[in-house]
């Protein structure tokens, strides 16, 4: 049995978690002070996932750039590819919090989302 | 003189919060006073998630968040003065602010609540020798740039000190396709939150280099290099362990101080430690109506506790006003005991609590094993174990109203290491 230390990045809580594996096999995951911690463990120790944030141009905007945020996590090893993409993004205001800008962004199955409303400027 | 309820100063977390709370407990003629063109505050520009799981039970980014606050706000028809700054406030309540439309103006106010946030120490602040070239910025104006203007600073990045605005700024400016070179941290240990080491640095194999500092900066107009040494246990640097660093850009990461001049001149007692006003329970300054809450008061690492903090700074504001004065008897102090750099509120009051009270604050340094003891004179009132305490994390713990109501003598929160 190997046991790994994990630090949960869901929220700044950071809770420790200890996570008791044998082979693959997850036997305990404790640490966590909420559900998403244990999810959290079980998924690092397969393929780590991460939510990616970033900003958009945008246009006629009362700011140059939208802040956009994947509506779930993706990936770690595909964040730089997903950037590839994030980068051709172009929307005009007004825009409104949650607004799907693209769709299963880099076939991730994530949406990208605008991360706060922005009126026309 | 125009005159309200409520002035509140500043709209960022804290002031939105405040006002909502105001106007839900019937102060209903309040103000915010915000300089920027929008309200919001620093959130705006902490574009990465993780914030509100502990309020909305979701993983928010920080102008989502932000939004939240700002709606209910709205909904309840908070009056907010954008593109004001508020240049003087007195201990007797006046508050002169300006802006473009009204031009130079002076109010006063029932009750004040200041939520005016904090600033970024800056290369004055450390001790660095060589030229003074461009490049050279804090973590804080670098996101601005970048998240706000849509502007990379840099290419070629070095971090100075681990706070967290750095990490989060190291992998942003990553995935940017700037390539960050390192971190440097003077002390043994992080200064950020663990999760940020792990997202920020580890996931993109950027090396954090603990007991080290930056000794030397090179370039005429733009940077083109700095030097970085490790340091010994008095933090100054070893000779011959000295490494140089291609780069073009700087970033300063290396703490952040309550936004405090306008308290500082109404003649506010200040805290040497957190460098905001002392407190009491209901979050009164020295001041009589003077209030204080959020960044403005102690730097917070969580917006869910600042959002908290200035409700509870809200509620002291609306017994002050609806009593028509400060809370009765005398006072009792808290004190920071051994291993805890400082405890927010300072005091409380038996005779008259403002109801259970938790108290931030913040260990001395790192430790596995501790314990937590709470003591007012002889008595202890709590002992509690806690694990992986680290500076960088603020710690709570609540004093219940009924043990409130039965102090007598000055209470010390003190956090002793233990041999697991
Ligand atoms: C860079 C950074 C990253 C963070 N990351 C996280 C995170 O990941 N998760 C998390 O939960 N928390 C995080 N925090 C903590 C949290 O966001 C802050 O503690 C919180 O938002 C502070 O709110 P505040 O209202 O006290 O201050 P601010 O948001 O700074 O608001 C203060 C407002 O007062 C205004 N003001 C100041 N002086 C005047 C004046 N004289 N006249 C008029 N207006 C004035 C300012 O313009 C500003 O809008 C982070 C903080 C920072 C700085
Ligand atoms: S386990 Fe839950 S509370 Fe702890 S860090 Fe993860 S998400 Fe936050």
């Amino acid at each position: 049995m190997i046991t790994k230390e994990l630090i949960c990045v869901n929220c700044p809580m950071g809770c420790r978690l200890k996570v008791e594996m044998e082979g693959k096999e997850i036997l305990s995951i404790t640490g966590n002070t909420c559900p998403r911690g244990a999810e959290y463990a079980a998924q690092e120790c397969v393929r780590p996932m991460r939510i990616l944030t970033s900003t958009v141009k945008i246009d006629h905007g009362t700011h140059r750039v939208l802040p956009v945020i994947t509506d779930k996590a993706i990936p770690l090893d595909l964040m730089f590819k997903a950037m590839d993409e994030v980068r051709t993004v172009r929307v005009t205001a007004p825009v409104a919090e949650g607004q799907v800008l693209v769709h299963d962004l880099i076939g991730s199955g994530a949406d990208l989302i605008a991360s706060r409303s922005m009126e026309k400027n | 003189m125009r005159n309200y309820q409520a002035v509140i100063i500043g709209g960022g977390s804290a002031g939105l919060s405040a006002a909502v709370t105001l106007k839900k407990n019937g102060i209903e003629d309040i103000v915010v006073i915000e300089k920027d063109m929008e309200p919001g505050g620093i959130l705006e520009q902490c574009i990465h998630n993780g914030f509100g799981l502990q309020t909305f039970k979701e993983q928010l980014s920080g102008p989502a968040y932000a939004e939240r606050y700002v709606r209910m706000a709205r909904e309840l028809n908070v009056d907010i003065k954008l593109n004001t700054m508020v240049t003087k406030l007195t201990a007797d309540r006046h508050i002169s602010y300006v802006n473009p439309s009204e031009g130079a103006v002076t109010v006063s106010a029932d009750a004040v609540i200041l939520a005016v946030g904090c600033y970024e120490r800056a290369r004055g602040a450390i001790n660095i020798t060589g030229t003074r070239p461009a490049g050279v910025y804090t973590a804080g104006q670098a996101q601005r740039y970048l998240n706000i203007e849509g502007y990379l600073v840099g290419k070629k990045v070095f971090i100075l000190g681990s706070g967290d605005i750095g990490l989060i700024m190291a992998r942003r400016m990553t995935l940017e396709g700037a390539e960050v070179l390192g971190v440097a941290e003077i002390m043994p240990y992080s200064n950020g939150l663990p999760r940020n080491i792990k997202q920020c640095l580890e996931d993109f194999g950027i090396p954090l280099y603990l007991s080290h500092t930056v000794t030397k900066t090179y370039g005429r107009d733009r940077l083109e290099g700095i030097d970085i040494a490790q340091v010994g246990p008095d933090r100054n640097p070893i000779e011959g362990t000295t490494q140089h660093f291609d780069v073009d850009t700087l970033l300063l990461s290396v703490g952040l101080i309550p936004e405090n001049h306008l308290a500082d001149e109404a003649g506010i007692r200040m805290d040497p430690v957190t460098r905001g006003p002392v407190v009491d329970d209901y979050y009164m300054t020295s001041a009589d109506g003077i209030f204080a809450c959020g960044n403005g008061l102690h730097v917070h690492d969580l917006v869910d506790f600042v959002s908290l903090q200035a409700e509870r700074a809200a509620l002291g504001a609306v017994k002050y006003l609806q009593r028509e004065g400060k809370a009765r008897g005398n006072t009792i102090k808290v004190r920071p005991g051994e291993g805890v750099s400082y405890t927010v509120p300072a005091c409380v009051h038996p005779e008259d609590p403002s109801g259970n009270v938790e108290f931030f604050f913040r260990v001395r340094k790192p430790m596995d094993e501790a314990v937590l003891e709470i003591r007012s004179g002889d008595k202890v009132l709590r002992t509690l174990k806690k694990r992986k305490l680290m500076p960088s994390e603020m710690e709570r713990a609540l004093i219940t109203e009924k043990e409130i109501a039965a102090l007598r003598e000055e209470v010390t929160i003190a956090v002793r290491e233990v041999q697991a």
